[in-house]
């Protein structure tokens, strides 16, 4: 059934949620400067309760099913987290009281800090990047900032894999650095040649995402690296998919530069529909001195009798802010809260209970679905969503007929170099019992496409709507609700 | 697929056409089955400016999709085609005639020696 | 923690694959670099971590356990049970972006409100989904500005009275264009708009003003906004919503494109994050908006629908050819801002509005009446905040206001050297004239030697 928007359900006279009136003498605001009209709707608070509830029926999410996105990590998001960072030592907290009063906060994104530079093996961490595309923004003006810092303002190159995620070549964009798409080899690696021949005095830098978005850790990582290295520039790490490598592998450990981490992704914070998101970035010693300013640091050592004090310092050659105040604190403490409860065994336990039901998943299928790169993977792989003998189906059609089997899709139409790639990722808080009946359908989606091929042209049947009219949206766009304005 | 016989191609699916100096600058019938349903163009120029091959002229946008038009002649942007920024279909019904994106007063015609001629341009796009 | 696996599932699920242990399937991994000890600590029970994490908040005093007057871009408003209540159901906060219609029309929906909303209280035609903040929705007017006149206009002009961090965010994000010039928030040029206004030129690409200004005034712009207009500038304003309940809307004054901080409306202050920047334009800037858009549509059956629509301009298509990099929008934190306004409904939400504002006013009106203190700008209208002046250095004033339980308000001379002894406070609803009064009993027994 269709819901009505809020403004269709507005009423003029009707009062939801009302405040006292004022206990101090009233005056008037100069006229010249008061609004006409509020067009805001006018509703009763349990009218608009019963509406949003009604709307959160329409959603597909983790709660209720398998969700297995690649690319994304849908994890469960532990219920913890949301009574933690609520607290109200928390979440009633202003980011300009004296920092003798936020001493909580500080600690806790002092240690966040250090466990992620732990975690991934670097020496420092900002907390301040609002999301993993901000992150790579932070990261890759970091590179920037380091080469203009030592005269070498030729280096303008930023070398992409093909395989990347599109924010990579986006962000590098922004800072005017030049895209140079670098090939992949056949088994799915890093092509060396290419790297090597692309290597001189004009590179700024590589960016990497490992495992890559095939699901594949680069089996040269340590050789891609040196080659960069050799050549002056540096290397970026999109840790987008750091789900694989949880206690398992650091990259720094094998001399990545500069790393974001998307803590709603491998640290269990919830995606919250579209955001937020929460991504801080990692760096080698070398690049502390162009971190965010500001970031946490103990401002006073303390001893014996007092506490340390933590407060803000400045890193000297910083690339500056990148938003208002210090990062999503709330999602900070969400992550705090899960890294916490798994401590070193848990991360590790994580990492391989992902990448053993990506394995587990990937080999169930791929006598069905063409494998492209068949080797062991990583906590996500890439699958072909298209058969030569029925033409007409395509990966789109499968996802849509996923979710008349309440799943939701695998991602598809990416990485692009698969073609109508659908790109699975369980994830490791998934039972054997789920991946089974994924498996199951999968299969039986197969089938239907060649005995019943409209049913997957035609899908999903039970969804809230069917498949919806893109180019009309675009088309006539309505972008603006007008209901009720004259 | 129409390849009109009279006209120049570049790889990257731009035609050209010179008349007296002036070069006609479009896409072709691949490109714009290619995108599927356009639904916006956005120039990268205004009248006047001085522009050189391989400058980026115009992103079409399709529902699902985006592409960069890039000038395959240099020279003198003497026209945009209002009709294709206020009727972006016009580039599906029409890529040869109704829906060209500019006029260029062309600098050096000898760029047209480097374009691909009808049958190199049909070619090219059976191969991919 | 959290994984079900239990040890035949291993066994059963190895076997499949094809190897004896899980440890064989990270082969790939270079032998020296796997397996690294880290230095964390022992994990802990749910039980365990609560009891941690309450530890932790505890050492944090809070807007409950002071009286606060902070502001500066941060609002401490009630926020309705019902926001909170529906935030925590998990088909709206564990879904992920929705780039499946049929199963998002919830979270759709949502955003289309929302964008319908902020339409409504700004005066424009077009939002998107949102920005991560203020700030970055400020950064994201002027790669906007600087785009639309195809990098040909290299001036922005901000506003020395527009928050400091948006200015510092803004010369972050602009530090690699080498040819923009970002002016007008200097020392010199000062705070009078006028100054402002004399530097708008054929070469402005953008003047960004804030309304009410960093310092709470309510400033007219028609003279700017015309000025700019003139010289084919673009004016982007960066408004407070709470504001909006009362004062004339942004489109309504010619700006051209309206940003802010949504965190007023329903959000915690939650020591600076998460929070949202909304961001609004007029139709002619339509095509050139960042981010995301959720349009109206219908599906194959005819029924009314929502999706993602104008996609093709984002990152994942685009690529480095894509005018922002942003693949995310505040989802959640735009839920709470569009159930915020909808229980409070335009009469609560214009309560709200007055409530601050008059608050504000006695507030201001009984601190000028003590002995010491002045209240800055006594000609020019304000909102909800204002500067005081004070006759010791504002460190001691703000620590004795503590020593009394107070957060006093936030101290100016660090981003403003001409505001020496200065401090702004900000009034909200929640402030009683009780609390004001022992404000003022408090700051009546300064000792002023």
């Amino acid at each position: 059934m269709t819901e009505p928007t809020i403004f269709d359900l507005s009423v003029p006279g009707r009062k939801g949620v009302t405040f006292p009136e004022p206990d101090v003498p009233e005056i008037a605001l100069p006229e010249a400067f008061l609004r006409e009209d509020l067009p805001i709707p006018e509703m009763s608070e349990m009218d608009a309760v019963r509406h949003f509830s009604s709307l959160s029926q329409k959603n597909y999410a983790i709660d209720l099913g398998f969700y297995p996105l690649g690319s994304c990590t849908m994890k469960y998001n532990p219920k913890v987290n949301e009574v933690t960072s609520r607290l109200p030592g928390f979440a009633s907290v202003h980011p300009l009281q004296p920092i003798e009063s936020v001493q909580g906060s500080l600690y806790l994104m002092y240690e966040l800090q250090n466990m992620l530079a732990e975690i991934a093996g670097f020496a420092g961490v900002t907390l301040m990047p609002a999301a993993g595309a901000q992150g790579e923004l932070t990261g890759t003006l970091i590179i920037k900032k380091y080469h203009a810092d030592r005269g070498d303002h030729q280096r303008t190159r930023m070398l992409i894999p093909d395989s990347a995620h599109g924010t990579n070549p986006a962000s590098s964009a922004m800072l005017g650095l030049d895209i140079v798409p670098l090939p992949s080899d056949e088994r799915g690696n890093v092509n060396l040649d290419a790297l090597r021949e692309l290597c001189d005095d004009r590179l700024a830098g590589l960016m990497l995402t490992n495992p890559n978005t095939l699901g594949l850790f680069d089996e040269n990582v340590v050789e891609v690296i040196k080659i960069v290295h050799e050549a002056g520039g540096l290397v970026y790490g999109d840790g987008a998919n750091m789900n694989a490598l949880l206690g398992v592998f650091r990259p720094g450990d094998v001399g990545i530069d500069v790393l974001h981490f998307n803590l709603h992704k491998t640290f269990s914070t919830p995606h919250g529909g579209g955001g937020p998101g929460s991504g801080p970035v990692a760096v080698q010693k070398h690049l502390l001195p162009f971190l965010p300013d500001p970031v946490v640091g103990i401002i006073n050592e303390g001893d014996d009798d007092e506490a340390p004090l933590y407060g803000f310092i400045h890193p000297e050659k910083s690339i500056g802010r990148v938003k208002t105040f210090y990062g999503h604190f709330g999602v900070l403490v969400r992550a705090y809260t899960y890294i916490s409860m798994l401590g070193q065994e848990g991360l590790r336990d994580a990492a391989e209970k992902a990448v053993l039901n990506a394995n587990y998943l990937q080999e169930k299928l791929k006598g069905t679905y063409t494998l492209p790169y068949d080797r062991v993977c990583m906590h996500e792989f890439v699958l072909e969503g298209r058969w030569k003998d029925v033409p007409d189906i395509h990966a789109l059609d499968i996802a849509k007929r996923l979710m008349d089997y309440k799943f939701h899709p695998p991602t598809n139409y990416f990485p692009l170099i698969v073609p109508e790639a659908l790109m699975i990722e369980p994830t490791e808080t998934e039972n054997k019992e789920t991946l089974d009946r994924f498996v199951d359908v999968m299969l039986k989606i197969a089938e239907e496409a060649r005995t019943n091929p409209q049913l997957l042209k035609d899908a999903p049947h039970n969804t809230p709507i069917r498949r919806a009219d893109e180019l009309k949206a675009a088309r006539d766009l309505m972008l603006c609700c007008s209901s009720g304005l004259e | 697929m129409l390849v009109p016989q009279e006209i120049k191609y570049q790889k990257t699916d731009e035609w050209v056409k010179i008349v007296n100096g002036v070069a006609t600058i479009g896409i072709t019938d691949y490109a714009q089955d290619a995108l599927s349903d356009v639904v916006f163009v956005e120039f990268a120029i205004d009248p006047d400016d001085e522009v050189s091959a391989g400058d980026s002229l115009a992103t079409i946008e399709s529902v699902k999709a985006a592409a960069e038009v890039v000038f395959p002649v240099s020279g003198k942007v003497l026209e945009v085609n209002q009709t294709v920024i206020d009727t972006p279909e016009t580039l599906n019904s029409s890529p040869y005639e109704e829906g060209w994106l500019v006029k260029v007063q062309v600098a050096d015609e000898s760029e047209m020696d480097s374009l691909l001629d009808a049958a190199a341009y049909d070619a090219y796009c059976k191969e991919r | 923690m959290f994984t079900p696996h239990t040890k035949n599932d291993v066994e059963v699920m190895l076997k499949s694959i094809g190897a004896e242990k899980i440890e064989d399937l990270f082969k790939v991994i270079p032998e020296q670099f796997r397996y690294p000890d880290l230095s964390l600590a022992p994990r802990l029970t749910e039980m365990e971590a609560v009891a941690e994490l309450e530890n932790i908040a505890s050492a944090n005093g809070t807007t409950k356990d002071f009286l606060s007057f902070l502001g500066a871009g941060a609002y401490d408003h009630y926020i309705p049970a019902a926001v909170d209540n529906l935030l925590q159901r998990g088909e709206f906060y564990t879904a992920y972006t929705p780039y499946q219609p049929e199963i998002s029309q919830g979270t759709l929906q949502a955003i289309f409100e929302f964008q319908s909303l902020i339409c409504r209280l700004t005066g424009m035609d077009v939002s998107n989904a949102s920005h991560y903040d203020g700030a970055t929705a400020a950064a994201e007017a002027v790669i906007l500005a600087t785009g639309h006149f195809r990098n040909k206009r290299k001036k922005v002009l901000l506003s020395r009275a527009l928050n400091p961090q948006y200015r510092q965010t803004i010369r972050t994000y602009m530090q690699t264009d080498e040819t923009l010039q970002i002016l007008g928030d200097d020392a010199e040029t000062g705070t009078n708009i006028k100054n402002l206004i004399a530097q708008i030129d054929n070469d402005t690409a953008l003047v960004m003003v804030q309304y009410p200004d960093f310092f709470g005034r309510i400033i007219d712009y028609k003279e700017l906004i015309e000025t700019a207009h003139a010289h084919g500038a673009l004016v982007a304003m960066a408004v407070n919503p709470t504001a909006l309940g009362l004062l004339t809307p942004p489109g309504d004054l010619g700006a051209d494109i309206a940003l802010g901080e949504g965190q007023p409306l329903g959000i915690p202050l939650s020591f600076g994050g998460p929070w949202l920047g909304f961001f609004a334009v007029k139709n002619a800037l339509l095509r050139k908006i960042a981010g995301r858009l959720v349009g109206e549509t219908t599906d194959v059956e005819g029924k009314l629908a929502y999706v993602l629509t104008l996609t093709a301009r984002e990152q994942h298509i685009r690529r480095e050819k894509a005018s922002s990099n942003i693949c995310s929008n505040q989802g959640l934190m735009t839920l709470a801002a569009t159930i915020y306004l909808s229980v409070l409904g335009k009469h609560g939400f214009k309560q709200v509005s007055n409530l601050c504002y008059q608050k504000a006013h006695y507030a201001a009106e009984q601190i000028a009446s003590i002995d010491g203190f002045e209240v800055m700008f006594p000609e020019t209208p304000f909102f909800h905040e204002f500067v005081v002046k004070c006759e010791q250095p504002v460190d001691e004033l703000l620590e004795h206001l503590l020593e009394h339980d107070i957060f006093g308000g936030y101290k100016l001379e660090n981003d403003y050297p001409e505001l020496q002894n200065c401090f702004m406070l900000a009034v909200t609803e929640k402030i009683s004239r009780e609390d004001i009064d022992y404000l003022c009993d408090v700051l009546g027994e300064v000792d002023h030697d």
